[in-house]
């Protein structure tokens, strides 16, 4: 850990304490340097270090990440309890709509699709606003004592992935062949039976919904800084922790963070893959 | 042939917007025949097996199965009693026993293996019941779809245009199984086409629809040799009446 401190001290120290002191000032800094009169031409000799501090730094990451790091742990475990649990509600919510939007025709399902698509454009950070100002003491949901909590992460990532999960559901459902449906009717099937089974065959489509969802919370920022605050052990998540610790300059553990969350996805892409199976085949 | 009604329809309409694509005034379907329905594109032959389907409502008119008249919503039991083989089958994800054994887990009957095997073997597939659907070529493809049909045991099977993209080797089979269920089961069938040479070949009786109209039903026979009507006979000769 702090071999990555003093590697990245010679050339961004300066950035990631000023970070650790002034958080929003800190990141003018690099850019205050990057200016050619005051920085080492890029192609300088004296750059070349800098590479095998990166490497370092990543030994270094991978090294906390796979010992077992507490903090690191903790961290990851909370990451993956508020986006978990922000995706079940959301699981909850969107699959049945987007089936139903995927399936039913009804007056008023244009005006609902219209305001799905627009919910899965929302920027995290006016989500997290919005929530915050929700929960603050003076807004209508204030006396339940939710903000900087990891409840209010996941009221907040709830919100965000919901209408993801929805409307990917609903463009699996449409991408069914809708004639299909008519030739399950005249097997005999009820109506339930009917959408049931156009939903398992839209399964694979559904699954990518999950994890598009997933994946638009577990790397979100804007809106758990807003509404958790990164309070150590509390409501820091990967995230916000990466901001963090790249602005205190402990760019092992930023990286650490880093590498988990790319773990996470190249988990979540690897468990798509696997349910999608043979079907991607075709 | 069995003189006793299976199907009555009586000024049978239907309407898609302002479009109106099927009107017949009456129309005898007997249990056990085989009624051919030729007619060109767009003449309201599917619009015909939908509405005697049950999978949507007339217009307006009625229509009688086995006696009881429905103008509306068509209890379970009853539409289970008759199912349909399209044009483009479409299999679900799975494999070809799964295929073929769907209708029967749809009325609670999940343990079908004998069965299955059984009717795989009468269609010929008995070699691919465990490869997935979606590898079956055109004509197995449509083999399944009719074994899913065949096994459910309906009293009435209606068949749109089965063949229509099939080699004649395939044709000729769906032929053979089809008449054998109607021979060995007394299964009604009602079969589209738009081959007047099939309905000839397969059909007790055949019906001309033209423009969502009914213009003549009679034995096949007499529909091709001594058409009443001269549309019907222009379409025998394979001149446009349309």
């Amino acid at each position: 850990m702090t071999g990555g401190r003093r590697a990245f001290g010679r050339s961004e120290g300066r950035a990631g304490n000023g970070g650790a002191s002034h958080p929003w000032k800190g990141e003018a800094g690099p850019m205050r340097r990057a200016s050619p009169s005051r920085e080492t031409p890029v192609l300088s000799p004296e750059r070349r270090p800098a590479i095998e501090d990166i490497l370092t730094t990543l030994w270094t990451a991978l090294q906390r990440l796979f010992t077992g790091d507490p903090e690191l742990l903790g961290i990851v475990l909370l990451s993956l309890r508020v986006s978990g649990t922000a995706l079940l509600l959301s699981t909850l919510l969107g699959i049945p709509l987007g089936v139903v939007l995927g399936l039913k025709r009804f007056l008023g399902r244009r005006a609902v699709i219209a305001l799905l698509y627009t919910g899965m454009g929302l920027p995290p950070v006016v989500v997290g606003l919005v929530v915050y100002l929700l929960l603050s003491h003076s807004g209508p949901l204030g006396a339940l004592g939710w903000l900087f909590t990891p409840k209010a992460m996941v009221l907040a990532q709830t919100i965000i992935a919901f209408p993801v999960v929805a409307g990917f559901t609903m463009a699996a459902v449409l991408g069914v062949e809708p004639a299909l449906r008519t030739q399950i009717l005249s097997l005999g099937a009820t109506d339930w039976q009917a959408a049931w089974t156009v939903v398992r065959q839209a399964r694979t489509g559904i699954v990518v919904a999950l994890v598009a969802g997933f994946g638009s919370i577990i790397s979100e920022v804007g809106a758990v800084m807003l509404v958790g605050g990164n309070i150590a052990g509390s409501t820091r998540v990967l995230t916000t922790a990466i901001v963090l610790e790249t602005r205190r300059g402990n760019l092992e553990l930023a990286m650490a963070l880093g590498l988990v969350l790319l773990l996470i996805a190249l988990f979540l892409n690897g468990l798509v893959l696997w349910l999608q199976g043979r079907s991607i085949e075709r | 042939m069995n003189a006793e009604k299976i199907f009555r329809l009586e000024q049978v309409r239907k309407v898609y917007g302002r479009r109106e694509v099927l009107a017949v005034e009456e129309l005898d379907i007997f249990r056990g025949e085989i009624l051919g329905l030729v007619g060109p594109s767009g003449a309201g032959k599917s619009t015909l097996l939908r509405l005697l389907n049950f999978l949507e409502p007339p217009t307006s008119g009625r229509i009688y199965f086995q006696g009881n008249g429905y103008d509306g919503r068509v209890p379970l039991p009853v539409r289970r009693r008759i199912t349909t083989v399209f044009q483009r089958p479409l299999l679900l994800e799975g494999t070809v026993a799964y295929n073929v054994a769907y209708g029967l887990r749809l009325r609670g009957r999940p343990d079908c293996r004998e069965k299955v095997a059984g009717m795989l073997e009468r269609i010929g597939l008995s070699a691919l019941a465990g490869e997935p659907a979606h590898t079956l070529s055109g004509g197995e493809a449509q083999r399944v779809a009719l074994a899913r049909a065949l096994i459910l045991e309906p009293e009435v099977l209606l068949l749109d245009e089965p063949t229509a993209n099939l080699d004649p080797y395939h044709v000729a089979l769906l032929e053979e199984i089809v008449c054998r269920q109607n021979r060995e089961h007394g299964t009604t069938i009602v079969w589209v086409t738009h081959n007047v040479f099939q309905a000839r070949r397969v059909a007790h009786r055949v019906g001309l629809l033209l423009n969502g109209q009914l213009v003549e039903v009679a034995e096949t026979r007499s529909f091709f040799e001594r058409p009443r009507d001269p549309r019907t006979a222009a379409f025998v000769r394979g001149e446009m009446v349309y």
